[in-house]
C-alpha cells in the first residue's frame, strides 16, 4: 500500500517505539454511519477497515470465501460481509442492529457505530448517534436525496449531531459525473437547511472502488476545484474537532457517581466531568442543595492531579464536609446549571408497549435516577415529512415533545448545551426495560415560581390531635372480590375504635371528582394517580384513608405508594380467583363484559397485575369478610398502631 | 498517564479509560452484588487496573472471581494470587463439582470440557453466590457477534442471552434496574481494541502472565497447533517429543488448549510490534471459535457462555 494515510507498516518494523508514542498520542472520533439498505453502508465500513489493515489474513481468507459463496459482488470481495455480524441477519444479508467497529489511522482512533437504514429502526439510530461526534449520510449517487436520507439527517441533527458528512456513494456507477453530484448536493442543501442543518460537507465516493476514501481519486479531477470541499473522507475524519474538545470550552460540570469512604479521614466523589475543567482551589457549588465548598484534590491512583478537563474520571475532595452524594452534579459556584420538575422534552419512544401519558417510570439524567411522569405529546414529527402531527401517545420509533414531570427536582442543562445533563432516558418499572430517550429543551417556568406553601400546623400536629397515626389502606382486587364490603367493615370497625377515617369507594369517585375519566388504559391510570393524590392530602390531614378500587395496574399502585410518607401504605390485596368474582357477578358487569357489551373490563379483556409483595393479602375463598375485616384491624393494630398505644 | 499539564483533548487511552471508569462506577452504584470476572488475561490484566483506578485509595468493592477449569498454564495461577493480593480484593476461585467428580478435561472430553468447566461452571458460581452484576473483559473488536453486544448484556435467570432482546445503550446511560433472578454482563472495555490493551498495558506498567513474553519452552505440535506442556498431565502421543521452541501466547486459556506462536519478542514493545505485523487474528490461537462454523461465538454466547 503507497497510501500515505496508512504508511505505518514500516514504521512498525523500524522503530516500534516511535510508532508507540505516535499512537499513544491519537485522539478518537466517534461517528456513525447511515443509509438505506443498498447504499453501501456496510462496504464503505469494510473498506475502511481493510485499508487501514484491521483486517487479519485468516478473516480474508473466511472473507474470500464467504464472497464467493454469499456474496453480491460476483467474484470480487464483497467488504459488507466484514461487518454483517449476527447469524440471521448474516442469511438475511441486513444488519438488524447497531454495531461498533474499530480502525485507526496514523492521527485517529476510530470507533463507528453501523445503523441500519430500516424505517423500522429509527431506536438503532438514535441509539448510535448518541454518542457520535460525527454523522456520514450515505447516499446512493444513482438514487439521489431519498426518504431515508432526510429521516437519517433529522435524527443525526435531532440528536445534536454538528457534523455532517454527506457522502455521495457509488459515484462509479453515474461515471463519476460531476453534474449529478451537484444536483444531489444541491438537493440536499435544501433541504437540510430547512431542518436546521447550518453546515454539512459533501463528498464524491465509491466504497466499492475506494476513490476519495484515502485519498483524492483521479476519476474525479473537478472534486479538487475550491468550489468543492477537496478532501478525501479519512482526511476529513482525521481533521475534525471532536464534542470533547467544545465541551472543554464550557462551565464545569460533573454528575457524582460514587462517593468514596474508605475510612474516616477521606470522603471523595467520583464522577466523569461532563464539561470544562477543574482545579484545586476552585470554587464549586452542589446542586441541588446549593451548598459551596473549594476543591482540594483531583485524587488518582497515579497521584494528585493539578487539573482535570471534560471527559476524564477523576475524585475530588472537598475542603469543607458538605453534604453531597449520588446524583448531585458538582459545578463552577458562579455558574450552576438549573434545577427543575417541570420540562419540555424531545422524547423516542423505543419500546413496543406504547407510552402511557401519566404513567411513572424511571427517568435516569447523569447520575439522578427519579420517578416521572409524561404528558401526552403536544405533537409528533413524521420523520419522513417532517410534519407535526397531532397524538395521544408515543408509539415503536415515533419521536414526540411532550411535558414531563418529575417527582424531585432535577439538576440540568438543555441538551443542545450540554449532552450529558441534557439526555435522559425512561426506564418500565414493571418490565425494567429502557423504553424512551428523550433531550430537555428548557424547564418551564412554573415549576420555578411555585413553591410549597409552608404550614405552620403540620401533619404530625393534626395527626396528633386525633390521637392516631394515619396511613392508607389500599384495597385492590378484581371487581366484585369484596373490597367495597371489606373496606366498610374495617372503616366500621376503625370508627368504634375511635379512629378519623375516610373510605374513597370507586363509584362514588366516578360520580364526582372522576367523572371526566372513562376506562381506557389511560383513563384508568388518571383516576387512580387522582385517587392516591386525594389520599396523600387526607393523610396530611392526619386521617386514616380506606380506598376500594380495583387498581389494576402494579405501577399505578407503586405510585400512590411512592405518594405516602415511609410505612403509611398498606397494600390490601382482595385476592378472588376470576371464576369466583365473575360467579358473584353482583352488578351483573361480567355477563356484560362477557357479552362484549362492556369494554376494557378488567380480568375480561383488560389485565390484572396481582400484587406482589402485598402488606395483607386476604383469601375470599377461605374467611368471611367479618373475619377479614378483623384480621385487617387486629394487623393494624398489632404492626402499625400498638408500638405507640 | 501525563500530569497537571493543561491540554486541549484527551487521547484515545484517556477517553477509553475514563468510560471504562465511568462504567465500573455505575455498576457499583446501582448493582445489589457484583463481581469481576478474572481470567487472569491481559484483558483481565486492563480490567482489574481500571477497577482500582475507579474506586483509589479504596480498593474496588467487590471480589474477584475465577471460574477455573485446573487446566489454566501454572503462571496463571501464580500471578491470579499476586494480583488479588496487590489489589486488596477478595478472590473467589470456582470448580464446578460435576466436572470435577467426572474427571471432565481437554484430551479426552473436547467441546465438553469448555462448556461443563466454563460455561456450567460460570453458571453456578453465579448463582452460588448471587452476584447480580458481573464484570467481563470482552471486547467488541475480538469476533463479529461481539460487535453488536452491549456494554450491560442481559442475561435471563437462565443466563440465557437473547440478542433479539437487548436494551438500547444511550449516550453514558446504563440501565442496570432487573428483575429478581435476572444478571446482567458488563464489558467495560467493550471499546478497546487489541493494540489498546497492549499500549495501555505498556504505559501503566500493568503485571501481566509473563507466557505473553518469548522463551524457550517444551512444546509439541498437534493439529496444526503449537502447544506447551505445562506439567505432566500432557498425554504424549505416540512419536511425540516435547521440543525446546521460542514461543509466546497471544491470548491465555487452557492451556492443552490454547496454541502458541514461534517468536522472539522479549518486551512490550517487541510483543506489540509483532502483535502489528502479524496477519493471523487473535482468538485464531484458540479452538473454542471453530465450533459450529463461523457462528461458533454466537450460539456459545446463547448457552450462557461469556
Amino acid at each position: 500500500m503507497t497510501d500515505p494515510v496508512y504508511v505505518v507498516d514500516s514504521l512498525i518494523a523500524e522503530d516500534i517505539d516511535a510508532y508507540l508514542d505516535t499512537h499513544q498520542h491519537k485522539t478518537m472520533l466517534r461517528f456513525i454511519t447511515c443509509g438505506s439498505v443498498d447504499d453501501g453502508k456496510s462496504t464503505l465500513i469494510g473498506r475502511l477497515l481493510y485499508d487501514s489493515k484491521m483486517i487479519f489474513e485468516d478473516q480474508l481468507a473466511a472473507l474470500e470465501a464467504d464472497s464467493k459463496k454469499v456474496g453480491t459482488q460476483g467474484q470480487g470481495i464483497d467488504f459488507a460481509l466484514l461487518v454483517d455480524g449476527l447469524a440471521a441477519e448474516r442469511e438475511q444479508g441486513i444488519t438488524i442492529d447497531v454495531a461498533y467497529r474499530f480502525f485507526n489511522t496514523e492521527k485517529r482512533k476510530f470507533i463507528v457505530a453501523d445503523t441500519p437504514g430500516h424505517e423500522q429502526y429509527t431506536r438503532n439510530m438514535v441509539t448510535g448517534a448518541s454518542t457520535a461526534d460525527l454523522a456520514v449520510i450515505l447516499i446512493d449517487a444513482r438514487k439521489g436525496v431519498l426518504t431515508q436520507t432526510r429521516r437519517h439527517s433529522f435524527l443525526a441533527h435531532l440528536i445534536g449531531i454538528r457534523n455532517i458528512v454527506l457522502a455521495v456513494n457509488k459515484m462509479d456507477l453515474v461515471d463519476y459525473s460531476q453534474t449529478r453530484f451537484d444536483e444531489i448536493v444541491a438537493d440536499y442543501r435544501a433541504f437540510a437547511s430547512s431542518i436546521g442543518i447550518e453546515d454539512f460537507v459533501a463528498l464524491p465516493i465509491s466504497g466499492y472502488m475506494g476513490d476519495n476514501i484515502t485519498t483524492l481519486s483521479d476519476n474525479t479531477p473537478w472534486y479538487a476545484a475550491p468550489a468543492y470541499f477537496g478532501r478525501s473522507l479519512v482526511d476529513h475524519l482525521e481533521t475534525v474537532e471532536v464534542d470533547t474538545t467544545r465541551d472543554l470550552a464550557k462551565p464545569f460540570r460533573m454528575a457524582v457517581q460514587w462517593v468514596n469512604r474508605p475510612n474516616l479521614d477521606f470522603r471523595g466523589f467520583a464522577g466523569l466531568i461532563a464539561s470544562g475543567s477543574v482545579k484545586p482551589g476552585d470554587a464549586i457549588r452542589v446542586l441541588p442543595s446549593g451548598k459551596t465548598s473549594t476543591v482540594e484534590r483531583i485524587v488518582t491512583l497515579d497521584g494528585d492531579l493539578d487539573q482535570a478537563v471534560a471527559g476524564q474520571s477523576v475524585t475530588l475532595t472537598f475542603a469543607d464536609e458538605i453534604d453531597c452524594s449520588r446524583g448531585d452534579v458538582i459545578a463552577l459556584a458562579d455558574n450552576p446549571p438549573q434545577v427543575a420538575d417541570q420540562f419540555e422534552a424531545s422524547v423516542v419512544w423505543m419500546a413496543d408497549h406504547a407510552l402511557i401519558p401519566g404513567r411513572a417510570y424511571w427517568l435516569k439524567i447523569g447520575t439522578q435516577m427519579v420517578s416521572a411522569t409524561v404528558q401526552a405529546p403536544k405533537y409528533t414529527i413524521n420523520v419522513n415529512t417532517m410534519e407535526h402531527c397531532a397524538a395521544k401517545t408515543l408509539e415503536l420509533n415515533a419521536i414526540g415533545v411532550a411535558e414531563i414531570t418529575t417527582d424531585r427536582p432535577i439538576t440540568f442543562e438543555p441538551y443542545a448545551e450540554n449532552r450529558a445533563l441534557g439526555g435522559f432516558i425512561l426506564i418500565d418499572k414493571i418490565g425494567n426495560g429502557t423504553v424512551a430517550a428523550g433531550m430537555l429543551h428548557f424547564s418551564l417556568r412554573r415549576a420555578q415560581n411555585v413553591h410549597w406553601q409552608a404550614l405552620d400546623v403540620t401533619r404530625e400536629a393534626r395527626a396528633e390531635i386525633k390521637n392516631q397515626r394515619p396511613g392508607v389502606l389500599w384495597f385492590t382486587g378484581l371487581s366484585g372480590s369484596g373490597k367495597s364490603t371489606i373496606a366498610n367493615l374495617v372503616e366500621k370497625k376503625l370508627h368504634a375504635l375511635g379512629k378519623h377515617t375516610f373510605l374513597l369507594d370507586g363509584d362514588n369517585v366516578r360520580h364526582g371528582l372522576n367523572k371526566d375519566l372513562g376506562f381506557t388504559e389511560a383513563d384508568r391510570i388518571e383516576n387512580i394517580r387522582r385517587v392516591g393524590e386525594v389520599s396523600r392530602l387526607m393523610t396530611d390531614a392526619g386521617l386514616i384513608v380506606l380506598t376500594a378500587f380495583i387498581s389494576p395496574f402494579r405501577a399505578e399502585r407503586d405510585l400512590a405508594r411512592s405518594l405516602t410518607p415511609e410505612g403509611e401504605f398498606f397494600e390490601v390485596f382482595i385476592d378472588t380467583p376470576l371464576d369466583v368474582a365473575e360467579g358473584r357477578d353482583v352488578k351483573g358487569l361480567y355477563k356484560k363484559a362477557r357479552s362484549g357489551a362492556l369494554k376494557n373490563f378488567t380480568g375480561i379483556d383488560s389485565p390484572y397485575e396481582a400484587p406482589e409483595n402485598p402488606e395483607i393479602r386476604i383469601d375470599t375463598t377461605k374467611i368471611s369478610p367479618q373475619d377479614a375485616a378483623e384480621m385487617i384491624v387486629a394487623k393494624l393494630l398489632g404492626d402499625y398502631w400498638m408500638p405507640e398505644i | 498517564m501525563s500530569q497537571g499539564l493543561a491540554r486541549s483533548t484527551l487521547t484515545h487511552l484517556e477517553r477509553l479509560e475514563a468510560e471504562s471508569i465511568h462504567i465500573i462506577r455505575e455498576v457499583v452504584a446501582e448493582a445489589e452484588n457484583p463481581v469481576m470476572l478474572y481470567s487472569v488475561g491481559k484483558d483481565s490484566a486492563v480490567m482489574l487496573h481500571l477497577a482500582r483506578k475507579a474506586f483509589y485509595p479504596a480498593p474496588p468493592p467487590f471480589p474477584l472471581l475465577h471460574v477455573d477449569t485446573t487446566w489454566k498454564f501454572r503462571a496463571m495461577y501464580e500471578l491470579r494470587d499476586k494480583m488479588a493480593e496487590l489489589s486488596g480484593m477478595d478472590l473467589l476461585v470456582y470448580h464446578n463439582p460435576e466436572a470435577q467428580e467426572r474427571g471432565i478435561n481437554p484430551f479426552d472430553h473436547g467441546a465438553l470440557h469448555t462448556d461443563m468447566w466454563k460455561t456450567e461452571g460460570l453458571k453456578q458460581a453465579l448463582d452460588k453466590y448471587g452476584f447480580d452484576a458481573a464484570f467481563g473483559g470482552a471486547r467488541r473488536d475480538e469476533e463479529k457477534s461481539r460487535a453488536k453486544e452491549r456494554i450491560f448484556s442481559f442475561r435471563t435467570a437462565s443466563h440465557g442471552w437473547d440478542p433479539k432482546n437487548q436494551r438500547p445503550e444511550l449516550w453514558n446511560l446504563y440501565n442496570a434496574k432487573k428483575a429478581k433472578g435476572e444478571s446482567i454482563r458488563v464489558f467495560p472495555i467493550s471499546n478497546w481494541t487489541e493494540l489498546d490493551v497492549w499500549q495501555y498495558i505498556h504505559l501503566n506498567d500493568i503485571p501481566i502472565v509473563p507466557l505473553y513474553f518469548a522463551e524457550e519452552r517444551p512444546t509439541v505440535e498437534r493439529d496444526g497447533m503449537l502447544l506447551m506442556v505445562d506439567d505432566d498431565r500432557f498425554p504424549l502421543r505416540e512419536g511425540e517429543t516435547p521440543v525446546m521452541r521460542s514461543i509466546r501466547f497471544r491470548t491465555l486459556g487452557c492451556y492443552p488448549l490454547t496454541g502458541a506462536v514461534e517468536s522472539s519478542a522479549k518486551t512490550l514493545p517487541e510483543v506489540i510490534q509483532e502483535t502489528l505485523l502479524t496477519t493471523t487474528s487473535e482468538r485464531q490461537g484458540r479452538a473454542i471459535d471453530k465450533d459450529a462454523g463461523g457462528a461458533g461465538m454466537e450460539v456459545k454466547k446463547q448457552q450462557g457462555y461469556f
